[in-house]
C-alpha cells in the first residue's frame, strides 16, 4: 500500500511538472484560461445566434454545468492514456519506470491526477467566467453541496477507472493510438448528454446513454447545481431516476469500472511483457 | 526542364508520398480521424436541434466540422511538423539532402491536403447522408475556386507557421494545442463568424479559414442571408491577398529561421 501511495504520489508531481514546467507561470495560466473560455464561447455564441436571449436561463445553465464537468473527461481519459504513449514512445522512460519499485497501475492513476489538477483549474475558471460574466441563474447557497461532493467523488473515480482501462489499452497499441484519448472522450460528448439533454438522440442511442456512467454523473451534477425539478425538467428521459438511485447506478457503476480495469490491465500488462511492448517504439 | 526544377518537384512528391500511402495504409487512422470527428460534430447538431436552431444551421456545422481536419491538419502536420521530425533525427537529414526546405514543405502541404479532404469528403457525406443536410450546388464553380483559393492562403499559413516552430521545443506541442479551440471559436467553425461583430470577425480573417468558410457556407446555403460576413467576390480577393502573403513570407521566414537555427544550435536540438 506505502509503494501504491509513493508511486501514485510521485506520478502526481511529474505529471504536473511535465504539464506546466514547458513555459512560464504566466504563460500557462493564460494557456490555462484561454482554452476552456474559448471552448465554452463557442457554445455560449451558438446559443446566442439562435435564441437570440441571455444567457440566464436554466436551460443555458444546464448546457454550460455538463461543458464545463466535461473537461475532467477530457483531461483524465487523455491523462492516462497519453502518459502511456509520452513515457513509453516520446521519453522512452517507460521501460525504466517498469524497472524501477513502483506500483505502474498507481503510477498511471498518479498521471491521471496530474490532469485533474490542470481539468480543476479549467473548471474552477470556466465555472467562474460563468457566474460572474454570464451571469449563470446558480445561487451557490441553494447548491446541495453533499450531494455535489458525493457526485464528483464517483464521478472522478468513475473516469479515473476507465482511463486506466484506456491506458491499458494504449499498451497494445502502435502508432495511432496518440489519439485513442480524445477520439473516445469526443465519442462520449455525443453519447452522455454533456450539452444538450439526451431526449434529443435517436431513440436507439438512448441505451448507450443508459450503459454509461457519464450521463449519470452529469445528470446528477446538474441536479445538486441546479436543483432537481430544473433539471428533471429539462431532460425528461432520466427523470425516472430518482437522486439517490443517480448516486447508485454511479456506485455501482464505479465499482464495476474498477474491477473490469483491474483485470484488463493485470491482462494488458502481461501481454506488452510477452509481447515486448512496454519499449515500443512506433512514432518518434 | 532544368535540374533544379526537376529537384523541386521530386522533392515535393518523395514528401507528399508517405503522407498519401501512410495514411490510408494505416486503417485504423482513417477510423480515428474520419468516424470519431464525425461524432464531435454530431454533438454540435444536437445542440442546435435541441435549442430549436432552422436546418441550414445543422448544414453550418457539418462544413464547420470538416474543415476543422484542415485546420488540425496545419497545426499538427505542417506547423508543428519540423519539431516533430526533429525529434524523430529526420530534421538534419532534411537540411543535409540536396534539395529545397521550401519544397519539402510544399510536399508536406500536398501530402497533408490530399489526406485530410478524404477525411473531409466522408464527414461531409456523412452529415449528407445521417443528418439530410440539403446543400446548394448552383455556384459549384465558385465554390471550387474559393475551397483551393482558402488551402492555398491556410497551407501557405502553415508553412509560415512551420518556421517559427523551427525554433521551438517542448512548448511546440502546447502551442499547437492552444491554438485549436480558440481557433474554432474566432473563425466560426461552428456559428457564422459575423455573430462575432465586425472587427472581430475582420481580425479573425488573418486566418484564411475564417473567410473560406463564411465565403463556402454562403454559396453552399444561398437562401440563408444570415451566414455572410462580406460578399463571396471581396473575400475571395482577400484570400488570394492571404495566399501570397503567406507563401512568400513563409520563404523568407524560413530562410531567416533556418539560419537562425543554425547559429543557435536548434536543428539538433532535442529538449522533448
Amino acid at each position: 500500500m506505502k509503494e501504491a501511495w509513493r508511486s501514485f504520489r510521485m506520478a502526481t508531481w511529474l505529471g504536473w511538472q511535465i504539464e506546466s514546467n514547458w513555459t512560464d507561470p504566466f504563460l500557462f495560466l493564460v494557456y490555462s484560461i484561454i482554452k476552456p473560455v474559448a471552448s465554452v464561447m463557442i457554445l455560449v455564441i451558438m446559443y446566442w445566434v439562435i435564441t437570440q436571449t441571455d444567457t440566464s436561463s436554466a436551460y443555458f445553465a444546464y448546457m454550460y454545468v455538463g461543458n464545463a464537468a466535461y473537461i475532467y473527461v477530457g483531461s483524465i481519459l487523455v491523462g492516462v492514456s497519453w502518459a502511456v504513449i509520452d513515457d513509453r514512445e516520446h521519453y522512452q522512460t517507460l521501460k525504466y519506470i517498469y524497472l524501477s519499485p513502483i506500483k505502474l497501475y498507481y503510477y498511471l492513476l498518479g498521471r491521471g491526477m496530474a490532469r485533474f489538477l490542470t481539468g480543476t483549474l479549467s473548471v474552477v475558471i470556466t465555472m467562474g467566467f460563468g457566474l460572474l460574466v454570464l451571469k449563470l441563474p446558480i445561487t451557490l447557497s441553494e447548491v446541495n453541496w453533499p450531494y455535489l461532493a458525493a457526485s464528483m467523488v464517483l464521478g472522478l473515480a468513475s473516469l479515473a477507472l476507465l482511463g486506466l482501462l484506456l491506458g491499458a489499452a494504449t499498451l497494445q497499441m502502435a502508432r495511432h493510438y496518440w489519439s485513442v484519448g480524445e477520439s473516445v472522450a469526443a465519442a462520449l460528448y455525443l453519447v452522455c448528454g454533456a450539452i444538450f439533454p439526451i431526449d434529443v438522440l435517436p431513440t436507439w442511442m438512448l441505451p448507450i446513454c443508459y450503459a454509461l456512467p457519464l450521463t449519470y454523473w452529469l445528470e446528477s451534477l446538474r441536479r445538486a447545481v441546479l436543483g432537481s425539478d430544473v433539471s428533471k425538467g429539462i431532460s425528461p428521459a432520466l427523470a425516472s431516476f430518482s437522486d439517490s438511485q443517480l448516486l447508485l447506478i454511479l456506485l455501482g457503476s464505479t465499482l464495476i469500472s474498477g474491477i473490469l480495469s483491474l483485470f484488463f490491465y493485470r491482462w494488458s500488462e502481461h501481454r506488452a511483457r510477452e509481447k515486448g511492448l512496454l519499449d515500443m517504439t512506433t512514432q518518434y | 526542364m532544368s535540374g533544379s526544377v526537376e529537384l523541386f518537384l521530386r522533392t515535393i512528391i518523395a514528401r507528399a508520398y508517405p503522407r498519401v500511402i501512410g495514411a490510408n495504409r494505416e486503417r485504423s487512422w482513417v477510423f480515428f480521424e474520419t468516424f470519431l470527428p464525425l461524432l464531435a460534430t454530431a454533438s454540435y447538431v444536437f445542440f442546435y436541434r435541441a435549442i430549436g436552431a432552422p436546418e441550414d444551421y445543422i448544414g453550418l456545422v457539418i462544413i464547420g466540422g470538416a474543415m476543422t481536419a484542415y485546420w488540425l491538419n496545419v497545426l499538427w502536420s505542417m506547423s508543428a511538423q519540423l519539431y516533430w521530425d526533429k525529434d524523430a533525427g529526420n530534421l538534419t537529414l532534411y537540411i543535409a539532402a540536396p534539395t529545397s526546405l521550401m519544397a519539402i514543405l510544399l510536399g508536406m502541404a500536398a501530402g497533408g491536403l490530399v489526406q485530410t479532404t478524404t477525411r473531409a469528403i466522408v464527414i461531409v457525406t456523412a452529415g449528407w447522408l445521417l443528418f439530410g443536410v440539403q446543400f446548394s450546388l448552383t455556384y459549384w464553380g465558385l465554390l471550387m475556386l474559393t475551397f483551393f483559393v482558402t488551402m492555398a492562403a491556410l497551407y501557405g499559413m502553415g508553412m509560415l507557421f512551420a518556421s517559427v516552430y523551427l525554433l521551438w521545443g517542448r512548448e511546440a506541442w502546447h502551442i499547437s494545442n492552444l491554438l485549436q479551440e480558440p481557433i474554432f471559436l474566432a473563425s466560426g467553425f461552428y456559428f457564422p463568424v459575423k455573430a462575432l461583430g465586425f472587427w472581430v470577425a475582420a481580425a479573425a480573417s488573418l486566418v484564411p479559414l475564417t473567410l473560406g468558410l463564411d465565403a463556402m457556407r454562403q454559396l453552399l446555403f444561398p437562401d440563408n442571408p444570415t451566414f455572410g460576413f462580406l460578399s463571396v467576390q471581396v473575400e475571395i480577393w482577400i484570400l488570394v491577398g492571404l495566399a501570397v502573403v503567406f507563401i512568400v513570407s513563409s520563404k523568407f521566414a524560413l530562410d531567416y529561421m533556418e539560419k537562425r537555427a543554425r547559429q543557435e544550435g536548434r536543428l539538433t536540438e532535442r529538449r522533448r
